[in-house]
């Protein structure tokens, strides 16, 4: 049985997430846009799964909920933050800065999820993997202590994605 | 209700026109490429996240209702990173920035990793 399910749904989670976003697709629920949603959410995972070799086998969805939580809490704070800065500092007052963010991740999934979350929060935006992907290039707008800013996204981000991706 | 529902409409309208004008201003005020790219994910995130709240408040309040908002939401937060991403290396590719420090573990940055074979044609083509 359970191997049977596996050669049904290999990614039970992509399952559900193009159900979902086939139902939003149509903007109404009814039972044959379910069925319907069910049946592509279905083929498209198998039809696809050899493009998809190594992917994490294991991912806590509640962690990710926190984890989405924490991130458009922090994404609000620092775009008051930053519209501020734009809006008062003069370009001379700014202090950019390059950091460099060590990675503890290996998976490539965690590590697009982390540079995704850094550039979404306004600051901070991740330019570039290094060519073994063991370290994130970081460009800051403004901080005067970037090893503070580096221990803050490893201790806040990179921690959480840990746990999720396991 | 319709009223508060108006107001609600208004008050995420203002919020998200702010939002995207402080996102424009930056755009235009920083002098470096690398700090200007930092004003279009401001605009990315909470400018449109108020605009399109504002469409849902008022297609439930004043319509059938609509939940594309969210799909738009998820597509604009899954593909913005990705165009900062390549405006980032672009500019690390030309020069066009502070040169980055060398990665602490690694050797170079995937964008400055040129093959050894093609060093003598990047060389060349850079001058």
């Amino acid at each position: 049985m359970p191997r049977a399910f596996y050669w049904l749904m290999p990614h039970p989670l992509l399952t559900i997430l193009l159900t979902v976003v086939w139902i939003l697709l149509q903007n109404k629920l009814s039972a044959g846009m379910l069925v319907f949603g069910l049946i592509l959410g279905i083929i498209i995972p198998v039809i696809t799964q050899a493009w998809w070799p190594d992917r994490p086998n294991r991912f806590r969805m509640s962690k990710m909920i926190s984890y989405s939580m924490v991130v458009i809490r922090d994404i609000l704070v620092a775009n008051v933050q930053v519209a501020i800065i734009v809006l008062t500092r003069s370009n001379e007052s700014l202090r950019p800065a390059w950091i460099v963010i060590p990675l503890d991740l290996k998976q490539p999934e965690a590590i697009t999820v982390l540079a995704g979350t850094i550039t979404l929060t306004p600051g901070t935006v991740s330019a570039d993997l290094s060519d073994e992907g063991h370290s994130l290039l970081v460009h800051v707008l403004d901080t005067d202590d970037p090893d503070a800013v580096r221990d803050e996204i490893k201790d806040r981000y990179e921690r959480r994605l840990k746990e999720i991706f396991v | 209700m319709t009223e508060l529902a108006a107001a609600l409409v208004a008050f995420c309208l203002i919020v998200g026109s702010i939002f995207a004008m402080v996102g424009a201003i930056g755009l235009l005020k920083f002098n470096d490429s690398m700090t200007r790219l930092h004003a279009p994910t401001k605009v990315g995130t909470v400018g449109i996240g108020a605009l399109l709240l504002a469409s849902m408040i008022h297609s439930w309040a004043f319509g059938d209702g609509s939940l594309h908002e969210v799909l738009i939401m998820a597509f604009l937060f899954v593909t913005a990173p990705i165009s900062a991403n390549f405006i980032a290396k672009v500019n690390i590719h030309k020069g066009a920035c502070v040169t980055p420090p060398s990665p602490s573990r690694d050797d170079t940055w995937s964008t400055l990793n040129v093959p050894e074979e093609d060093r003598e044609l990047a060389d060349t083509s850079q001058n």
